[in-house]
């Protein structure tokens, strides 16, 4: 039995790195083939989905709100541009990422201590009060960190070894905003992959259990602390990426990037692509990305001026919003995967027994899974379904 | 288990097969990849295509929205006669919120999916910032960057693509720093700065002349919409003339915050910040109605002004500016901003036009540098381009507001950043020209 468990495991993480190099090459052939400005659209995407892929798993898989993710990117914005201050600067981007996380880990470890004691509404002000409190500090420390007109970011050449190897496989040149992308998603697969083990781990079953059901958790031997602090942590190094690639993309780290909005636009995401879900945080993000632009686009060509063309967008926005909620309340991927699973038990129905979960690695809530991996869930009933969005 | 392994089939084949279609790749990198050059992107035999990002919406936008609005009335004006050159001027304009981080996304768009010629008039002092190194490194003009700060015209070496418009900071705080040295020694001056380039520049200017008469300085956070601290401050230091350099917001705040404590200096509120237009509809409304929302609101204020405006319609330009507004236009009243964005986009085509039948980048640059300083218009004061300055206009004249118009205190005086540059009286005639019959500039 142990060995089919461990077996299982292995299994798990193999699907990950096979879904993470399916990825790559989708990646590879996206951003070869579109233009340098969808690049650099898609650089934003990315930011975006590996912020709001550290929120769902904080959100969904472990119940604690974050109105605070926005500040943290901040910390790893500024970060990365502190470290990135002009082109001498040798650093490798891999290592300026790193950096990034590990400076935002140790705030989101102070940060989770402290919200591991709150609930609710209360963790919710709480990390308001850090979003707001953030920008101010860069304002604050004008002459360090740049005051309101934020700190350059100056992207170091492209290493020669890269441009080569790239061009030895696609056959193009590599420009700077495909090369920003390329560094972009490259971060978003390793954070998805690292967030995705994590979730369908002993680490996630403990969050999941905590989530569901803190007393019952708590006789189980699940330390609450612990496990709330550990996902504050997780949630927030993969704001501190985010943060990095952000400043990476955007070639500046200054406040007005950094407000509430963000915060917020990273919890619409999770809420629009479906709670709990890494496929679901992506959507989201793809298209609070790349709605504005469309809507603007459609607009400008319907005739109206380019100032009601402007104020279109946030309409549209709030209005898909408000359809998603009216519409699919578990958000697209929790909707879609919902109603997947109720076509697949109607056709089950007739046959006598139900086959026997997946395994125990991915017993509980569908939805809170962190991987739309439909092979995965294809064992469990509808009713685990709407438990795991009830949360 | 045997679902798993049913599963993957499918995936690996769709790798193998993606592994391969990526792998079909050439062997080393070329590295001459320089081509003869074909035409600059936007430009064709007979378009130029140019964009702009501005506040259409969110704080900064009452006011600075109408800008390209101006500009494209006037873009329409002179393609209705045929354009320059025989191009006609395609204007795309982006709304960036005044917030650098939407600047740099919509910058990005203009110059990598619209493949824009250049920018014109762009807003904003921290959200240029931003994306003048990315348009330089790219080779995209920054032409008549909306702003006083000094960084589009001081470092030519580093941002050769980059050019001011309006007045710098620094100069408008010199020329007001003399005229209070000269006209009101006696003084106790407070100066009111927010808190980036534009107080910093504008505090350099005015110390060269009136630093023993300063007595208090008070700065405010842009966003921070609460600036009783600050007018407490200057009140308590007896500051009799307040020297202001804030947008137009604060204007209103400050008069407002200075109504309900009782203190009653000499406002002198810097051009940026002194649309009476503008500042009158703030008040009426910041005040819920409490003050009246008359341009004489601000009766009393000094201020500078470099281009002519509506309190002045008997000007040719103004004249001109009204004409096309009320052919071009797209609805509402020809305001200040309007002909700010005009008189921008009336020195752009100025710029076409000296670059020539054969419109490069390059070209527009060079010729900007060579001739920009002598080219007639609607500011007072020429321009200071040149090879080694990228500054825009080179000086202000000092009014007073009685009414929603300026009286004129001065004449209009020129100078340039730095200690060394004297003020002098303009005597280039500037401010008496007149625009050509047709209303559109001739090289």
């Amino acid at each position: 039995m142990r060995a089919r468990i461990s077996s299982l495991r292995d299994h798990v993480l193999a699907r990950h790195l096979a879904a993470a190099l399916l990825g790559l090459v989708v990646v590879v052939m996206v951003l070869e083939s579109v233009s340098d400005y969808r690049n650099t659209q898609l650089a934003s995407m990315a930011y975006l989905g590996i912020a709001a892929g550290g929120l769902t798993v904080l959100t969904g898989l472990n119940g604690q709100l974050s109105l605070g993710h926005g500040a943290l990117m901040a910390i790893g914005a500024y970060t990365s541009a502190l470290l990135l201050p002009d082109n001498e600067s040798s650093l490798p981007l891999s290592v300026v990422v790193l950096v990034a996380v590990v400076v935002t880990l140790a705030v989101g470890a102070a940060v989770g201590l402290a919200a591991a004691r709150l609930h609710g509404p209360y963790l919710a002000g709480a990390t308001l009060a850090l979003a707001v409190a953030v920008p101010g500090i860069a304002l604050y420390f004008k002459e360090t960190l740049g005051g309101e007109q934020g700190l350059r970011v100056v992207m170091p050449d492209i290493p020669v070894w890269v441009l080569d190897a790239v061009f030895f496989v696609t056959g193009q040149d590599l420009t700077r905003s495909r090369f920003t992308a390329y560094v972009a998603w490259l971060t978003l697969i390793v954070v998805f992959v690292l967030l995705a083990n994590l979730g369908a781990g002993r680490t996630g079953r403990r969050w999941r259990a905590v989530r569901d059901d803190e007393v019952a958790a708590e006789l189980a031997g699940i330390d609450l602390g612990r496990a709330r602090v550990s996902a504050f942590m997780v949630s927030a190094a993969a704001a501190g990426a985010a943060g990095a690639i952000l400043a990476f993309t955007v070639k500046l780290a200054a406040p007005s990037a950094f407000t509430l909005t963000l915060s917020l636009t990273l919890l619409a995401a999770i809420v629009l692509g479906g709670l709990g879900s890494l496929a679901g945080a992506l959507i989201g993000a793809a298209l609070l990305t790349f709605l504005p632009s469309v809507v603007t686009d459609i607009g400008t060509d319907a005739g109206l001026s380019d100032i009601q063309a402007a104020e279109l967008a946030p309409l549209v926005y709030g209005l898909v919003m408000v359809a998603v909620i009216l519409l699919a309340p578990a958000g697209i991927v929790g909707s879609l995967r919902g109603a997947l699973l109720r076509a697949r038990a109607r056709r089950r129905t007739p046959a006598s027994a139900e086959p026997p979960a997946t395994g125990t690695t991915s017993g509980t809530g569908t939805t809170t899974d962190p991987h739309a991996d439909t092979t995965e869930t294809a064992g469990t009933t509808p009713a685990t379904t709407s438990k795991g969005t009830a949360s | 288990m045997t679902r798993h392994i049913r599963g993957t089939g499918p995936l690996v084949a769709t790798l193998a097969a993606a592994l391969a279609l990526t792998a079909c790749g050439a062997g080393g990198r070329d590295s001459s990849d320089g081509e003869a050059a074909a035409a600059d992107p936007g430009v064709t035999e007979d378009t130029v295509t140019i964009g702009g990002t501005f506040p259409l919406t969110g704080v900064a936008a009452p006011g600075y929205s109408e800008i390209p609005t101006g500009a494209q009335a006037y873009f329409d004006f002179v393609n209705e006669q045929g354009g320059v050159h025989g191009r006609q001027i395609d204007y795309i304009v982006k709304d960036d919120g005044y917030n650098p981080t939407n600047t740099s996304t919509v910058t990005n768009e203009l110059v990598l999916k619209e493949e824009v010629f250049a920018t014109v008039g762009s807003l904003g002092t921290p959200t240029q910032a931003s994306v003048a190194d990315y348009l330089n490194d790219e080779g995209v003009p920054q032409l008549m960057v909306s702003s006083g700060s000094l960084q589009w015209g001081d470092d030519v070496e580093n941002r050769p693509m980059t050019f001011g418009w309006q007045p710098d900071y620094e100069i408008e705080g010199k020329i007001i720093g003399q005229w209070v040295a000269e006209n009101m020694p006696d003084a106790k001056v407070g100066l009111f700065l927010q808190d980036d380039d534009l107080g910093e520049d504008a505090e350099k200017g005015v110390r060269q002349f009136v630093d023993d008469q300063i007595v208090a300085v008070e700065r405010y956070t842009s966003g921070n919409t609460d600036v009783a601290p600050q007018i407490s401050g200057l009140q308590a230091a007896k500051a009799d003339l307040v020297l202001a350099f804030n947008t137009p917001s604060y204007t209103a705040l400050s008069q407002l915050v200075a109504l309900k404590t009782g203190y009653k200096p000499k406002w002198f509120y810097a051009n940026i910040g002194s649309d009476p237009a503008l500042v009158g509809s703030l008040l009426e409304r910041f005040s819920e109605g409490a003050v009246a929302g008359s341009s004489s609101a601000l009766d009393g204020v000094l201020t500078t002004e470099y281009i002519p405006g509506i309190d002045s319609p008997e000007d040719p330009w103004v004249q001109l500016w009204q004409k096309v507004w009320d052919e071009h236009g797209e609805g509402g009243e020809l305001t200040n901003y309007r002909i700010y964005g005009m008189s921008q986009a009336y020195a752009f085509v100025q710029a076409l036009e000296a670059a020539g039948e054969d419109l490069t980048r390059e070209g527009l640059v060079e010729a900007i540098e060579e001739q920009g300083a002598d080219w007639e218009g609607p500011q007072l004061a020429p321009f200071r381009y040149s090879a080694d300055s990228h500054m825009g206009i080179a000086g202000v004249r000092v009014v007073e507001l009685k009414g929603g118009k300026g009286e004129d205190l001065t004449d209009v005086l020129v100078t340039d950043i730095g200690e060394d540059a004297e003020i002098t009286t303009d005597d280039s005639g500037q401010a008496d020209d007149a625009p050509p019959e047709s209303g559109v500039p001739t090289s």
